[in-house]
């Protein structure tokens, strides 16, 4: 970037510069800001409102108080929601971010040719949109016709072609596509991380004899840190508003026994399936307060890491 | 020696690579086949063509269907228009704000950044309840300005252009521009655009990609078929001709190669953009 442009030597000192009118700023933040107070705060008041109200579409509404959150904290349905989100959280933390880290690892060492071709082919998959993604994996697990299946029968003559990856196995299979779909995103970031990482350091330590191991843990790990938490972070945002990729996955519902629920599904099912968005605005708020709890802790967490 | 270590490092990548293509491939090969072929081959169908395969049973039957049969072209239409009046409006509004956090010196600076990073936080799906209402209150649902509207002004754009901004573009010609009398309009278009180049791409793609993909909003939006972009548009074939793989297949391909191609032009400018605010941050 040209960051070195010079100031006109001919030019006055810098303080005869006109000052910019009053009204500049304003004029530029305008449009942000009449958006936000419009789609973003004042439905934010709304939904705090709507979440003590019961409706039936977005016509009639009645004050309900806390019945919603208490009616809540007993829905065996929004457990399940909770409990399934909160799985696939984990795994997405403890697996998926776990493989983009070593695509990066792979990607950074410094004999690899062709590493652009690679990147690009790691990426790709995130540019599909998760509807379209939900689609081809929904054909991929098919029972006999799915190319998982198939394959891994061909492979392994004992795997069963018939295994019900989406009917018994709901959660794995989100696993799989979610891998597929996100690990060469966050291979991006690590690998931004990686190439701040100190070579010389490296090379003199494995010079002192430190395996590789040791000089990840020592020398690439605290190097790496901000933005692991930082992906860290993202994960766990995106994955607790998971819900497009089981919905279509599962053919547009929760999947047997609600083993796809998740709890944005069981949002946008109360309220858009049975109307009653004050109950789901009560699900969005309490969504919300987790979301920020759980920022807060990682925060905590992670400056207690680096002292 | 240290050539041989390189194998097993190249076979992970080339591995993972594969593994990575091969849903691709099926997608591909799936598409070009008829429905009888799609059941006893896995990828190409079998015969005494090159390399052993029946090239001559490949068809495009599947993409024809699409055109005539189903209201592809209209939804393909629909979603190139929605996502660039979304991604170039939302990009001149995430770049006009951030500048204006970035550059200007002014009462109420310190306040308006806290709300944009209040903002980072707010969980989208909080928002479909009351927004849906609120839609419906302005008389904005089945139509389109119901869901650009919304996604014009994505508080995380109007901090990544700031974050690029107070590094990038140098006060001292800013200030050297108004000495020369030029508007701040003309400054803004003139001098600070052009400086933040990549960051333009970068977010015009993000924004592309967010519109083109969603799949929610115009759910929930709209209602009448002809209006519908492709990802609802795709879902829906699915659910009228569930089995019918091969024109699933070549609808899923339909919908993403625009988007793929879009990311081949300006790959360099994205990645470069994505990374540039985490690291350095």
């Amino acid at each position: 970037m040209s960051r070195s442009t010079p100031p006109l030597a001919s030019r006055g000192p810098r303080a005869s510069a006109p000052p910019f009118p009053r009204w500049a700023p304003w004029a530029f933040t305008a449009p942000f800001l009449i958006l936000f107070l419009l789609f973003t705060l004042w439905p934010l008041a709304q939904s705090l409102l709507l979440s003590f109200q019961q409706t039936f579409g977005p016509k009639s509404t009645a004050f309900v108080g806390w019945s919603n959150f208490r009616f809540l904290l007993h829905d065996p349905l929004f457990w399940q929601a909770l409990r399934n989100t909160a799985l696939y959280t984990v795994g997405a933390v403890f697996v998926q971010l776990p493989v983009a880290l070593g695509l990066a690892l792979l990607l950074n060492h410094p004999a690899v040719r062709g590493r652009a071709i690679f990147r690009l082919i790691f990426f790709a998959p995130s540019l599909v949109g998760l509807v379209f993604v939900g689609i081809m994996f929904a054909q991929i697990f098919q029972k006999r016709t799915g190319l998982l299946n198939a394959g891994l029968h061909a492979l392994l003559p004992s795997w069963d072609p018939e295994f019900a990856w989406l009917d018994e196995h709901v959660m794995p299979s989100l696993l799989l596509a979610s891998v597929w779909l996100y690990a060469g995103f966050n291979m991006i970031y690590f690998l931004a991380a990686l190439q701040n990482v100190n070579r010389e350091l490296l090379d003199a330590a494995q010079l002192d004899g430190a395996g590789p191991w040791a000089r990840f843990r020592h020398i690439v790990l605290p190097e790496i840190r901000p933005v692991a938490a930082f992906v860290v972070l993202l994960s766990v945002i995106g994955s607790f508003q998971l819900f497009e990729l089981p919905w279509v996955l599962l053919d547009n519902s929760a999947g047997p026994a609600n083993r796809g629920l998740t709890v944005v599904m069981y949002l946008y099912q109360t309220g858009f399936l049975v109307g009653d968005l004050g109950y789901a605005s009560a699900i969005g708020w309490l969504l919300g307060l987790l979301l920020v709890g759980a920022a807060i802790a990682q925060m905590r967490l992670n400056r207690r890491e680096e002292n | 020696m240290r050539r041989l270590a390189l194998v097993p490092l190249y076979a992970a990548l080339v591995t993972f690579a594969v593994l990575t293509l091969i849903p691709f491939a099926w997608m591909l090969t799936s598409s070009l086949k008829s429905q009888h072929d799609f059941f006893t081959s896995f990828f190409l169908p079998r015969g005494d063509g090159f390399l052993g395969v029946a090239w001559d049973r490949l068809t495009l039957v599947n993409f024809r269907r699409l055109f005539s049969e189903f209201p592809l072209g209209r939804a393909m239409l629909n979603s190139f228009f929605l996502a660039s009046v979304t991604s170039s409006l939302a990009t001149l509004a995430c770049a006009m704000g951030g500048y204006g956090l970035a550059k200007f010196n002014f009462r109420g600076r310190t306040a308006l950044t806290w709300l944009v990073l209040g903002a980072l936080i707010v969980p989208g799906s909080l928002l479909i309840a009351p927004g849906y209402q609120l839609l419906w209150q302005f008389g904005l649902l089945n139509s389109y300005a119901g869901l650009i509207l919304p996604a014009l002004a994505p508080a995380f754009g109007v901090f990544l252009f700031r974050q690029a901004m107070l590094n990038t573009v140098p006060n001292e010609l800013l200030e050297s521009a108004r000495i020369d009398g030029a508007g701040e309009f003309r400054i803004f278009f003139t001098i600070v655009i052009p400086l933040v180049r990549p960051m333009i791409g970068a977010f015009l793609m993000i924004t592309f990609l967010g519109a083109w993909n969603n799949f929610i909003g115009p759910q929930i939006v709209l209602h009448q078929p002809e209006v519908l972009p492709l990802s609802v548009t795709i879902n829906n074939l699915r659910g009228l001709y569930a089995t019918d793989y091969g024109l699933i297949m070549s609808g899923t391909l339909v919908s993403i190669a625009p988007v793929m191609c879009l990311f081949l032009l300006l790959q360099r400018e994205f990645i470069s953009g994505l990374t540039s605010g985490a690291v350095k941050g």
